[in-house]
């Protein structure tokens, strides 16, 4: 089954069409870069996969979306039960006011896990599967605040890992970050996409051929073309592709 | 090349050989400082002026007895005990009130109706209330709770009147706070599967948190000091003994304070008490806006750890 599967989605804000007719779908295991010029629509589509477009007034969308077969926009859906099943990692890192250990644990706190032992161990497995482990294992009491970007970015992703989602969306998780915490952040899709599947919106040509199994070019709303991310990178089948991944236009 | 010289050249004088404009430039900014500096000295300065002149007319008769005993012989001797009494309850009494009903609207405009008509609709509402004049308030809390619920003039309908007072103030406070956190954390907490509701309890509100409380200790200030919303609702005259339900009458600092300047059975007698009475009630405030700082630092330390 695939993991997931967008048909014929057409995304509005109020009257702008910001998305036309996609069709989408990422196989389980996989990393997937959406790659394409501001405003093309990219991290509109990476919205929607956790409906986290629901919280801006005016927008529309029609089309479904179907998440390991489930349509996550059928009536009767809630969306909080949703997300916990696709994980979101921000361009910012956006890590709570409370303590590294807080942080972690609050998405299994706010699902309803009291189980002491478990959140304990969920934590520290989902520390050290995001490779922070060692940086953070003596001060786990601290703040969240007191970590450097770059781990506070690696904090989030062991938040979203801690509830095990099905995927894991990042929103350009490494353009606020210097170049060796985008290498870590890197080698960690990497790992991760043993277990999640992941899909990552970047701005970074070089990063997406790095990182993705398959590349997904936008452009003014369109999903002009979505294919291997080393066909996509070396013989593109559209002249716009080639025109953005050369940096001819962008 | 001719033309590209003659411009470069122009260019220079007028950077740096022009130096009558630079002077009159320099001038009128050193002048402008010096302005503004001397405005915002002499805000200072107003402040330690009205202090100074009540600490120096009222200290004298700031004593133990002054504190803590009822007014004596017409109000001439004796102390303010039940007037500080009075203003606590209604201190209180006003936060009871106004607290939870402000704090809830201000979460419900900032982060459920945002947007909406609604809000724009409360906002304006909660704007215009606070240009209400106070003895506005204080007619209005006559008519609805001392006369129309037959709360009669008691702490009840003091406390309601100075709540509805104080609301805009706490709402506008809480909404401001809320709006100050950044979107990017309730998505965060959204992200993780957390409800709205789990959002704000959770990472919304502790983080505002700090920012709100200085609002309601800030509304408690204005509300000890108010005159006007009190006068037809509960404060008394003289009433030497101190409340036993929230349906007795109390004195209050402010209406004392007016009363014995104005009214009192022997004013020039009472002139003393008067400053003294001023004194207590500018501490009190004063001593409620250090709380709200001190909380403010203590919660916003707080917050980030855990």
């Amino acid at each position: 089954m695939l993991t997931i599967d967008a048909k014929n989605v057409d995304f509005y804000y109020s009257e702008f069409h910001a998305l036309k007719n996609i069709n989408f779908e990422v196989e389980k295991n996989k990393v997937v870069a959406l790659i394409g010029p501001s405003g093309c629509g990219k991290s509109t589509f990476l919205r929607l996969l956790n409906r986290m477009n629901d919280l801006i007034d005016g927008t529309r969308m029609t089309g479904t979306v179907l998440v390991e077969g489930k349509d996550i926009y059928a009536p009767g859906v809630h969306v909080d039960e949703l997300r916990k099943e696709i994980g979101m990692v921000f361009q910012k890192p956006n890590p709570f006011p409370k303590s590294i250990f807080e942080n972690v644990a609050y998405g299994l706190r706010v699902n309803g896990i009291k189980d002491k032992t478990f959140i304990e161990e969920r934590v520290i497995e989902s520390i050290k599967s995001a490779a922070l482990w060692d940086e953070v294992k003596d001060k786990l009491n601290k703040s969240a605040f007191a970590l450097s970007g770059g781990q506070q970015q690696r904090l989030c992703i062991a938040r979203a890992l801690a509830i095990s989602p099905k995927v894991v969306l990042m929103d350009e998780p490494a353009s606020a970050l210097d170049p060796i915490s985008t290498s870590k952040i890197e080698d960690l899709i990497h790992e991760l996409k043993k277990d999640y599947t992941i899909i990552i919106v970047t701005h970074n040509m070089q990063q997406a051929s790095r990182v993705s199994d398959k590349t997904a070019y936008f452009y003014l709303g369109e999903l002009v073309e979505y294919d291997q991310t080393v066909k996509i990178f070396t013989n593109p089948e559209k002249l716009s592709t080639q025109n953005y991944i050369t940096g001819r236009f962008g | 090349m001719n033309t590209d010289h003659n411009i470069k050249e122009k260019a220079n004088s007028v950077a740096y050989q022009d130096s009558k404009v630079e002077a009159r430039k320099r001038r009128s900014q050193a002048i402008a400082f010096s302005i503004f500096k001397l405005m915002s000295y002499s805000v200072v300065a107003i402040l330690f002026l009205i202090l100074g002149f009540i600490v120096v007319r009222g200290i004298g008769v700031i004593s133990w007895d002054f504190l803590t005993k009822a007014p004596e012989e017409g109000m001439t001797k004796g102390g303010i005990f039940p007037a500080i009494v009075g203003t606590l309850c209604l201190v209180v009494g006003s936060s009871i009130f106004s607290f939870p009903i402000g704090i809830m609207s201000g979460i419900y405009m900032n982060e459920y109706a945002t947007g909406n008509k609604v809000a724009t609709f409360i906002r304006i509402m909660t704007n215009n209330l606070s240009g209400v004049p106070s003895v506005v308030f204080g007619l209005f809390g006559m008519a609805l709770f001392v006369n129309t619920m037959k709360f009669g003039d008691s702490i009840l309908a003091g406390s309601l009147t100075l709540g509805l007072l104080s609301l805009p103030l706490v709402i506008r406070t809480t909404e401001e706070s809320l709006k100050a956190i950044e979107n990017s954390y309730r998505e965060g907490s959204l992200a993780l599967g957390a409800t709205k509701l789990q959002t704000i309890q959770k990472v919304v509100l502790p983080m505002a948190f700090p920012n709100i409380i200085t609002g309601l200790i800030l509304s408690i200030g204005r509300v000890s000091g108010e005159t006007a919303p009190i006068l037809f609702t509960v404060a008394a005259y003289f009433l030497p003994k101190l409340p036993t339900s929230i349906f007795n009458q109390v004195m209050a600092l402010p209406y004392h304070l007016y009363v014995i300047s104005t009214s009192g059975t022997d004013i020039e007698a009472s002139r003393g008490i008067a400053y003294g009475t001023a004194l207590v009630l500018i501490v009190i405030v004063l001593l409620v806006n250090l709380l709200a700082n001190a909380l403010r630092n203590y919660f916003s330390n707080k917050v980030k750890t855990n």
